[in-house]
């Protein structure tokens, strides 16, 4: 792929990549390229050429490629709950939520969730991730606390890693809460939109300013829990692409590690309110640009603080391992990686499936808990069609696309956006975002810039720019 | 100066190899005497010291040397005998009288010698190969490590390649499990023979808890790697071998030495290393060392330090970065940024390290690696005190 006139960039099915001067690449194509030369070395190296010298050459893309895909060990880890579909906030991009008050109607039942644990514990993984999603959760805390205690006691014969995360506005979060995810180590993940007038607009609360009340909660929690057990995300509406450097400094005032730019997902409520608060991919681009420019500038300064989908699209592209981030996997993540429990009892393939559900759409469903197996709900017919969708390496489009090794399938999104699960990558807004995320990266890992390795490779083990650093000799 | 771990000497009444431990006071258990040879620096010991059982005598020789008679014990007599410690292991050839300290348990760096064979020809051998038959050295080894009495921290194995001793190698390997299970095991391997993944799990059923091969890579493209060890067809029998050995459950460093041929790939090397074979422990990257045939290969080999500074920072960082277990051996600290130092290490064995007269006066020469005795006059032109 050409990234600019006079460089192209090589990649491989085990996510080896070559960024080469247009010259050499003319060359490597014609044949002429010198085979005592560096960059022929460095192309052999990197399992783009292979040669009469050596037959290893299988051996190590085989390792590479189990490696890379070693997220499919195990089968699906995460396991969404959606332990009530009531909010107290009414934000115009929600996906599901509903204001109703009617718990019989929109709440879990104990018996679901458990039916749910069940499933979790039947995978194979020996570590799964046990989510908790509405909805606004903590409204129905009951079922949370009691579905995590009964996976605990289930769990003390299967002995694997549960980790388990509640997602919240965090608008009812008590003393009581605090102290139970204290003792069950449970993660927080919540919504921070930007400063209060920003987040204010974009997430309307029924009891004054949400950001009052997350920002004191987010605090709160950071002290409970600790700063690494809190995390945020945000949702960009029209308004927040006007903000990036302002938002971005709201996470850094609240002590967060990191930030997850968000563009809004095409699903629920985000469809209506589309014209009022949607944008098009190349403007979300503008304004992901824009603050990952300035988080980069704040970890200049010193500070370590990533931007978290960047970190995951790095991880892909500097190490030979795979990211268990299921909205860019191939096999995409629907039913492979992650499954929904729905507050009613119906088992979908992703969060993004239960949504479309919510606009009458049970394309994705795969089965319900009451009713069917675990056999039935991840290896029927709908799993199965989904499966055959999910594969990148297998799409028009993607097949020949050089950022293939390090994007994902998205069936879910295709056909929600163009009533197709192969989905038409020319007018794909999936396509466009992540293209455009990964042509960025690549320009900035491409620049030879020595600082920004550092801050990048920091991001991508999860550690502080210090640790990136080579030690200082202990005796100095 | 370096510590002295050779003598030679007269050996009378020894009619083989032997291997015996050090005592300098008369043992009074008779059984364990077998095992010991007994230095007697001074004085005459016919009078009323019983010197039955002891393996053999070993006396400093000279004019007025202490006189065994009357005893049918082999004798060994050495010029100088203040270096022979009590708790030292030393090797006795029969014919040319050649004592060789083969373990002092005070040392951190206490090997086994397991063969002088080998099957590759590195351009940079410290200890050349010898093609001859030196299959008694299992036996013997088997005898130092019976001998042992203060387990050590740490103690390799060298050669030589050892894994040509083969099922020898396994069963070394399964008595120190069972003699010494606290002990780390170091050993320098080329990996080839570990392309035989039935050999591997021999190797990794022993179950050492503690056992690690340090395997050398010298560059990320197999016909430079295979000239560097003269070898063709060993770049991909190592990395065949280091994947056995991962699958098998064995843990393995990666080694590369430093010089003219290795350094122009170095950069591409780590990440080839990083990339394909992520379970590594530790990479270390290493000076070179004048010896053997690095003497013959000086200009083939030879690059100063200083000019591959940039080389060495760039893949450090990128293994640091990567959280990449990564060392510098052999290298001054002079030679190296201030960045590097908190990760260069103290690497060169105590019996042939030494420090040049300008290093007195150096702020930091407690901290440094020094020389190699074999590199006092050829090393780089940039040593300086600090």
């Amino acid at each position: 792929m050409r990234l600019d006139s006079a460089t192209v960039l090589m990649t491989n099915d085990v996510g080896d990549h070559l960024i080469l001067p247009r010259g050499e690449f003319d060359a490597l194509v014609a044949h002429t390229l010198d085979t005592r030369s560096d960059r022929y070395h460095d192309l052999r190296a990197k399992n783009f050429v292979a040669d009469d010298y050596g037959s290893v050459h299988a051996r190590v893309l085989a390792s590479r490629y189990r490696t890379k895909k070693a997220f499919l060990d195990g089968f699906a880890k995460l396991h969404i709950f959606v332990a009530t579909l009531r909010c107290d906030h009414s934000c115009p991009y929600c996906q599901v939520s509903r204001q109703s008050e009617d718990r019989l109607k929109y709440d879990m039942t104990p018996e679901m969730a458990r039916k749910g644990v069940d499933l979790m514990l039947r995978v194979p993984a020996p570590a799964v991730t046990c989510e908790f999603q509405g909805g606004e959760a903590l409204l129905n805390f009951p079922l949370v606390q009691e579905t995590i205690e009964y996976a605990v006691e289930q769990n003390q014969t299967m002995g694997k890693r549960i980790d388990f995360v509640v997602c919240t506005n965090l608008s009812t979060l008590s003393d009581e809460h605090l102290a139970y995810f204290a003792r069950r180590n449970v993660k927080v993940s919540t919504s921070l939109d930007g400063p209060a007038f920003l987040h204010d607009r974009n997430r309307p609360f029924t009891k004054g300013s949400s950001h009052a009340v997350v920002e004191r909660n987010i605090r709160r929690a950071q002290e409970a829990l600790g700063l690494s057990q809190v995390s945020a995300l945000m949702t960009a509406t029209r308004e927040s692409l006007k903000h990036p450097q302002a938002i971005v400094d709201e996470y850094l005032r609240l002590n967060l590690g990191s930030i997850f730019l968000r563009s809004l997902s095409p699903y629920g409520f985000a469809v209506k309110t589309q014209k009022s608060i949607g944008y098009t991919a190349d403007e979300f681009l503008a304004f992901y640009k824009a603050a990952l420019s300035h988080i980069i500038a704040v970890n200049r300064g010193g500070r370590t603080f990533s931007e978290a989908y960047a970190s995951i699209i790095l991880q892909k592209i500097l190490t030979p391992f795979p990211v268990g981030y299921v909205d860019l996997q191939s096999p995409a993540g629907a039913g492979f990686g992650a499954v929904v429990y729905n507050y009613d009892g119906e088992v979908y393939a992703s969060d993004e499936a239960r949504m479309l559900a919510e606009m009458n759409d049970t394309s994705f469903r795969l089965g319900s808990l009451l009713e069917n197996s675990y056999e039935e709900i991840f290896f029927g017919q709908r799993m199965q069609e989904i499966a055959a969708a999910s594969c990148n390496e297998a799409l028009a489009g993607c097949s020949d696309c050089a950022f293939q090794p390090y994007c994902g399938a998205d069936p879910v999104f295709h056909y929600a956006t163009q009533a197709d699960m192969f989905g038409n990558r020319a007018s794909s807004d999936f396509c466009r975002k992540n293209m455009g995320i990964m042509r960025h990266l690549f320009g900035l890992l491409g620049s030879g810039d020595s600082e920004i390795q550092e801050i990048f490779a920091a991001w991508i083990s999860e550690s502080s720019l210090t640790e990136a650093r080579l030690p200082p000799a202990p005796w100095l | 100066m370096a510590l002295k771990i050779t003598s030679l000497g007269r050996a009378e009444g020894l009619s083989e190899r032997a291997v015996l431990r050090v005592t300098r006071t008369p043992l009074s258990d008779v059984a364990s005497r077998r095992d010991h040879v007994l230095v007697i620096e001074q004085g005459v010991p016919d009078h009323g010291l019983d010197l039955s059982g002891y393996g053999a005598i070993l006396v400093k020789d000279g004019p007025g040397a202490p006189v065994a008679a009357g005893h049918a014990l082999p004798v060994i007599r050495l010029p100088d005998v203040a270096h022979l410690e009590a708790g030292h292991i030393v090797a006795v050839s029969p014919r040319s009288g050649f004592v060789r300290t083969v373990f002092r348990p005070e040392s951190p760096h206490n090997t086994l010698f397991a063969t002088g064979r080998c099957n590759s020809n590195c351009l940079m051998c410290s200890q050349p190969p010898k093609d001859e038959d030196d299959s008694y050295l299992v036996a013997e080894n088997l005898r130092i490590i019976e001998l042992i009495d203060r387990p050590p921290e740490a103690l390799g194995i060298t050669g030589g390649e050892p894994t040509l001793l083969g099922d020898g190698l396994v069963g070394v390997l399964s008595v120190l499990r069972e003699k010494l299970p606290q002990t780390y095991v170091h050993m320098l391997t080329n990996g080839r023979r570990y392309r035989d993944s039935g050999f591997v799990r021999k190797l990794a059923n022993v179950g050492h808890p503690a056992f690690v091969s340090g395997i050398p890579l010298y560059a990320d493209v197999a016909t430079v790697h295979d000239y560097i060890v003269q070898a063709e067809g060993a770049f991909d029998e190592t990395v065949e071998g280091l994947y056995n050995a991962a699958e098998a459950g064995l843990a393995v460093e990666i080694r590369v030495v430093l010089h003219k041929q290795s350094v122009p790939r170095l950069v591409p090397l780590v990440e080839y290393i990083y990339r394909n074979f992520p379970f590594v422990t530790h990479v270390a990257l290493m000076g070179l060392e004048h010896m053997g045939y690095v003497k013959k290969n000086w200009d083939t080999l030879w690059v100063d330090p200083v000019a591959y500074v940039a080389e060495l920072t760039a893949a450090v960082r990128y293994l640091h970065q990567r959280r990449v277990n990564v060392s510098i051996y052999n290298l001054q600290l002079c030679l190296l940024p201030q960045e590097l130092w908190g990760l260069a290490k103290k690497s060169i064995s105590d019996f042939k390290n030494v420090y040049l007269p300008e290093c007195e006066q150096c702020a930091v020469r407690s901290h440094c690696c020094g020389l190699f005795l074999s590199q006092m006059n050829r090393h780089s032109a940039h040593i300086r005190a600090m």
